[in-house]
């Protein structure tokens, strides 16, 4: 334990309300810490910055999962165990319970957070391909209401996201599209359990008469944040399984991924991987 | 300092500590249960695991603040009326512990394994204990112990 | 006493086993002493350089602290091994990253994190180096000087201290040459270093704490503090895991933290956290390989040549010992008509290098295990078939002229272990589906040997001495100073002496290490407890029953009952009853530390390990899917324990092989962190399948043999042998990561057998014209 924690306050509103009221009056910026499996880390090795945090763990109005018949809405306070045993995710949105199943540990999962997941925005985190590539859109609230975003457009940049200061996310939205959809999501950690992801792809597809009519691909550590790989979505639209089709779409997500070297893995491993995951995707759907 | 109450091990226990103070120092600090283990620090080899509310965590990563109100259990809390739980006695015959610094939070987790899948299949036996790092004894006879606790679960 | 079922050979409870089911064993940073203090360490930053300057930031009430260094040392400012190379603090010059430099007490533990940040040192750095390949170049000499530039240890080992002659070379039909290498590897024991030190003027030094030898660190003690053993009282508490990295390395962080306490006028804990226990403390020895063997047409090993390289960090530490061990196994259970091992240990600018399981075998037996399998290709032969021709057995001399008396028969392991793994079976259905599927899998073993107790005179000069004494109520409790990490040591030395004397087991006691209070029974490593310790505790147990029935109170068919009442009768008498055994070197046991030749060990465990994987080639990920171990160790005093040795080392060798990379940036461990060293998790490791035999030895308690450090030696060879029958690469360095696969099979696309490629892996073979 590298951090003085009486140098540390915490405080844990009731409310959703008064947990927004206070990040708008707050002079001095307040972290909100959901389930702390990222924060917590931070602290214990003497790298948590912010002094001030705001607690959101349990808080009612974000844990929720609320079905409708056009859509699921999942509260950013909702934890990965939540997700797993969601009888609708676990039918309509089985990549994002999958994601959700290889996220850290069980012990992780019953305190990390889907909220936590996006807005800590690492490139590596696991529900963020899903999320994307079943074009997910999320809400954020402040004090002056409520907005909503495709979850594409939320990441701007390394760790750098589309939130206001004052803002928390509110909730993620799917529409329960995908019937008939053939779907995909594999992650290449480290190793089986307990790993950060090397590379993960998750794509979601919709085939007419044996061509790609619809696709969208989600991806892990290709990028500086999680991405949408748009140009090989284009490249696949209308297309039929052949070698020759498999071949292009090798080439161009291995050009399209743009991955780095780094403590867990190479560039070069991570492109071919990623080439290699959508080929099997492919290679499934003929 | 905040003032913060819960239940451990069955008994109320109220507690002054800095409200980020982590669960496993007010566990071994404040109330002299050592049965958490710092291993990591990070949430990654399942020492320090416990029960909040029946969930299994990993108490290095829990601010007490939201401790607040819930039930926790250690490992000290599993043994009834001087009885060893029936996982214990399992982990003990088996030979699942050897140096016995991840068999707290390995019990912990098992004893969470068995809540939710009392039959568990090996696969579900991997998975529930593959958050909790053991060095000694390659796992398998941790397998063994979780497998004969199931059977004894089965028995009453 | 007909009637007593035989307790060695069953799987009793552990002696300690409930306390720790219960969480209530007593680990050291569970305890707390009255007025305890707590202790951090002030450490380089830079791998190489000269201290210009240190400077106290103001920011801190410095006055609230103790600092401690090296100018408070009362004795010498040494850690000793075997070489005073290595300081116990830095004074003018830093020669590894980490290394320590001051040290800072204080009553309240949150505050030292800042403290040490805000001691502000200055460097001159100098050029540091971090391989073997450049510590060998010897532009940066770093340690020693002249021929000892940067050179810890040399051994020449010669068969019959017989160079190998130019005409077998000529003559022989083969010559395969190949280099091997593993990387460092961090024991990653789950409970970090740590210890609680105490200091009285008058009674001297009190250290208790995670540790594998007392006696190491009371020794260790005695030069820092220039005070007489009996001054120096080092008490081990519950230890978890050790692999050996609480070897050596308890001699610093005791000594610190005994300094610490001495300045302060308190009790001082000093506990490593994660990140500090794995960037600041030993690992095992990366190594290099270089074999190259004479071989005839018929696959008969003719002559080898082995140059064997170890890089031992900054210090010498325990590299001599590493490195001996490492040679002696470096010919493997086969019989060499020549062979020549040349081995040499070198100085880096890392944290010092320090004992880890298998200490030196792990290394040179996965080079030859490697070579093996090149030579049967080179010569066309299987890789059982090649083995087969030329095992070791009975009445055979070792690399060192050791004759081989006892029952050797590596050919009956093979067989079995072909048998049990289902070898030929799999091989040719692997062979017949990997060409269709993405999945290559493949088999492959390592077979191997691993000497017990310490090397040559090492046991004689350890002269251990384990005693046994009466508690008041008439129980027999052990003294020894081997410790329990969970190998079982409590549970069989107790085993031995209840069977020796006829008792429950239940009714036999062991002390808590404590060297004001037990003999030095000598360090518990290098396999020995259970052969060589276990045969002392047998010895003080018939002593101490003859002690009982000389006084005429004990019959000689003797109940339990009758046992306590004779033992009380004779405290009631005396006072107090303590047998004891000092070590005796056998018969026809000799060493010439010289010509390095001799009895290398009393008793050499034998085994064959295979290993099954799976390669998938869209991630190049290899994962071991099943894994047979079937191994020849004298006599099993406790099924559970011995098989949770096998297991436990089996995955060990798993993560050494594929999983546990140590990345160094600079000399700094970048990944010194669970997240980012990746060690398997349960959901990694195979099932594991263990077959013991038994040929007892005459050496060991009831015929026990070693085991802990066996299983160590075999998986990563076997891995890679599979891994090589599963894609028709060779890899020939550990650990061996997804992205390694990935660059060679995409160099090499249709993964012909790559070994044959001569601008990777040097002149492979040459067949000589008939």
């Amino acid at each position: 334990m590298r951090s003085n924690i009486t140098q540390y306050d915490l405080i844990a509103p009731n409310s959703l309300d008064a947990v927004l009221q206070i990040l708008a009056d707050s002079p001095d910026h307040y972290t909100p810490i959901a389930g702390g499996t990222e924060l917590m880390v931070a602290l214990g090795a003497g790298r948590l910055q912010s002094k001030k945090l705001i607690s959101l763990w349990n808080l009612e109005e974000l844990r929720f999962i609320e079905v409708t018949p056009d859509a699921i809405v999942i509260g950013a306070g909702t934890t990965f165990t939540d997700i797993r045993k969601h009888p609708v995710i676990a039918s309509e949105f089985s990549i994002l319970a999958q994601a959700a199943s290889w996220t850290g540990s069980i012990a992780n999962q019953n305190r990390g957070t889907l909220g936590g997941n996006i807005v800590n925005a690492s490139p590596a985190a696991d529900t963020p391909p899903a999320l994307l590539a079943y074009d997910a859109e999320i809400t954020l609230v402040s004090t002056r209401g409520a907005r909503t975003l495709p979850y594409r457009d939320f990441h701007l940049a390394y760790k750098e996201t589309a939130l206001e200061p004052e803002e928390l996310l509110h909730s993620i939205t799917i529409l329960r599209n995908y019937e008939g959809y053939k779907t995909y999501i594999r992650k290449v950690g480290t190793r089986n359990a307990q790993a950060i992801s090397k590379v993960a792809i998750a794509v979601v597809t919709r085939m007419n008469k044996g061509r790609i009519e619809d696709i969208r691909i989600g991806a892990a550590s290709v990028r500086e944040y999680p991405a949408r790989l748009t140009v090989t979505e284009q490249s696949l639209i209308g297309k039929a399984i052949t070698p020759e089709s498999i071949a292009a779409a090798r080439s161009i997500i291995f050009a399209e991924v743009r991955p780095i070297d780094d403590i867990r893995s190479t560039a070069k491993y991570r492109a071919t991987v990623a080439a290699n995951l959508l080929e099997e995707f492919l290679l499934s759907l003929s | 300092m905040t003032t913060i109450q819960f239940t451990i091990n069955g008994e109320k226990e109220t507690v002054e500590a800095p409200p980020m103070k982590r669960l496993l120092d007010v566990l071994r600090e404040d109330l002299h249960l050592t049965g958490a283990k710092e291993g990591c620090g990070e949430g990654e080899c399942g020492a320090c695991a416990v029960l909040i509310n029946g969930d299994l965590v990993n108490s290095c990563l829990v601010p007490i603040l939201q401790a607040e109100g819930t039930e926790i259990t250690t490992i000290e809390g599993l043994v009834t009326e001087g009885k060893l739980h029936p996982i214990q006695q399992c982990f003990l015959e088996e030979g699942g512990a050897q140096c016995g610094i991840c068999t707290p939070g390995m019990i912990l987790a098992t004893h969470h394994l068995l809540e939710k899948h009392p039959q568990p299949t090996p696969l579900q036996i991997q998975e529930g204990l593959s958050g909790n790092l053991c060095r000694c004894t390659g796992y398998m006879r941790i397998f063994n112990a979780v497998q004969q606790a199931a059977l004894a679960g089965v028995a009453e | 006493m007909a009637g007593t079922p035989p307790i060695v050979g069953q799987s009793p409870l552990r002696k300690e086993g409930k306390a720790k089911v219960l969480g209530q064993a007593e680990y050291v940073d569970d305890i707390t002493l009255p007025g305890m203090w707590f202790g951090a360490t002030v450490r380089s930053t830079i791998p190489r350089g000269r201290i210009t300057s240190i400077n106290f930031d103001p920011s801190i009430p410095w006055q609230e602290f103790t600092i401690v260094s090296a100018a408070d040392i009362p004795g010498e400012n040494t850690i000793v091994h075997l070489t005073k190379d290595h300081p116990c603090l830095a004074v003018t010059h830093v020669n590894h990253a980490e290394e320590p430099i001051l040290l800072l007490a204080h009553p309240n533990r949150a505050l030292l994190p800042a403290a040490v940040a805000a001691v502000h040192i200055t460097y001159e750095e100098l050029p540091s180096i971090y391989t073997i390949e450049d510590s060998e170049k010897k532009e940066q000499i770093i340690w020693g000087e002249g021929e000892n530039a940067n050179t810890f240890k040399t051994y020449l080992m010669q068969k019959n201290q017989v160079p190998i002659p130019e005409e077998v070379w000529e003559k022989a039909d083969y010559i395969v040459e190949g280099e091997y290498r593993t990387g460092a590897q961090e024991q990653l024991y789950i409970e970090n270093n740590g210890v609680i030190a105490e200091y009285d003027p008058e009674t001297g030094v009190t250290v208790r704490g995670s540790m594998q030898c007392p006696f190491y660190l009371v020794h260790a003690l005695e030069l820092v503090f220039n005070l007489p053993a009996e001054k120096c009282r080092v008490i081990q508490t519950e230890t978890g895991g050790a692999f050996g990295g609480k070897e050596d390395f308890p001699s610093v962080i005791g000594s610190h933290a005994a300094l610490l306490a001495m300045k302060s006028g308190h009790p001082v804990k000093l506990c490593y956290d994660r990140a500090e226990d794995m960037a600041a403390t030993t690992k095992r020895h990366p190594s290099r390989t270089r074999h190259r063997t004479a071989v005839s047409k018929d696959g008969k090993l003719l002559a080898g040549e082995i140059d064997f390289a170890i890089d031992g960090g900054a210090y010498a530490t325990l590299s001599p010992v590493v490195l001996s061990r490492g040679t002696i196994h470096a010919p493997g259970p086969y019989l060499w008509p020549y062979i020549t091992v040349r081995a040499k240990a070198m100085a880096t600018n890392i944290p010092p290098h320090g004992a880890f399981r298998g200490f030196g075998a792990p290394q040179s037996i996965f080079a030859l295990e490697r070579h093996m399998d090149k030579i049967a290709k080179a010569v066309g032969l299987t890789p059982e078939e090649l083995r087969r021709r030329n095992f070791l057995s009975t009445g055979d001399r070792t690399a060192t002229g050791q004759l081989l008396s006892d029952p050797v028969d590596m050919q009956h392991l093979l067989t079995r272990a072909v048998e049990e793994s289902g070898y030929h079976a799999k091989r040719k259905q692997f062979d017949r589906e990997n060409p269709i599927s993405t999945i290559k899998r493949g088999i492959g073993f390592a077979t191997f040997f691993h000497g017990s107790g310490f090397t040559g005179s090492g046991e004689r000069r350890l002269n251990s001495l384990v005693e046994i004494e009466l508690t008041v109520e008439g129980l027999p409790r052990i003294l020894v100073s081997s410790t329990e990490f969970g190998q079982g040591t409590n549970t069989i030395l107790c085993q031995v002496a209840a069977q020796t004397l006829r008792l429950p087991y239940d009714q036999i006691l062991i002390a808590q290490p404590d060297t004001g209070h037990v003999p030095n029974s000598g360090p518990t490593v290098a396999s020995r407890t259970a052969m060589i310790v276990g045969k002392l505790v047998e010895r003080a147990a018939q002593s101490l029953c003859a002690t009982l029935v000389t006084s005429g109170d004990l019959p000689h068919d003797y109940t339990p009952e009758d046992f306590r009442r004779a033992a009380q009768l004779y405290l009631a008498r005396h006072g107090a009853l303590k047998s004891e055994a000092r070590y005796e070197s056998p018969e026809g046991i000799f060493w010439d530390d010289e010509t390095y030749s001799g009895e290398a060990y009393p008793a050499y465990a034998w085994a064959v390990y295979v290993a099954e994987v799976a390669v998938d080639t869209s991630t190049y990920s290899a994962t071991v899917t099943n894994f047979h171990t079937v191994q020849e160790v004298g006599k099993v005093l406790h099924p559970i324990l011995a098989a949770g040795q096998i297991e436990g080392g089996v995955a060990q060798g798993i993560g050494y092989a594929l999983y546990e990379k140590c990345l160094w940036n600079n000399g700094h461990l970048a990944n010194n962190q669970m997240t980012n060293y990746i060690m398997p998790t349960s959901a990694d490791i195979p099932p594991i399948h263990v077959t013991f035999e038994e040929v007892p030895s005459p050496h060991g308690a009831y015929g026990a043999k070693g085991i802990g450090e066996l299983p160590m030696d075999g998986p990563a060879p076997a891995i890679l042998n599979a891994i090589e029958h599963a894609t028709g690469v060779s890899f020939n360095e550990i650990p061996l990561l997804p992205e390694d696969i990935f660059e060679r099979m995409t160099r090499v696309p249709n993964t012909g057998t790559e070994s044959l490629d001569p601008a990777i892996a040097g002149p492979i073979f040459s067949e000589a014209s008939a």
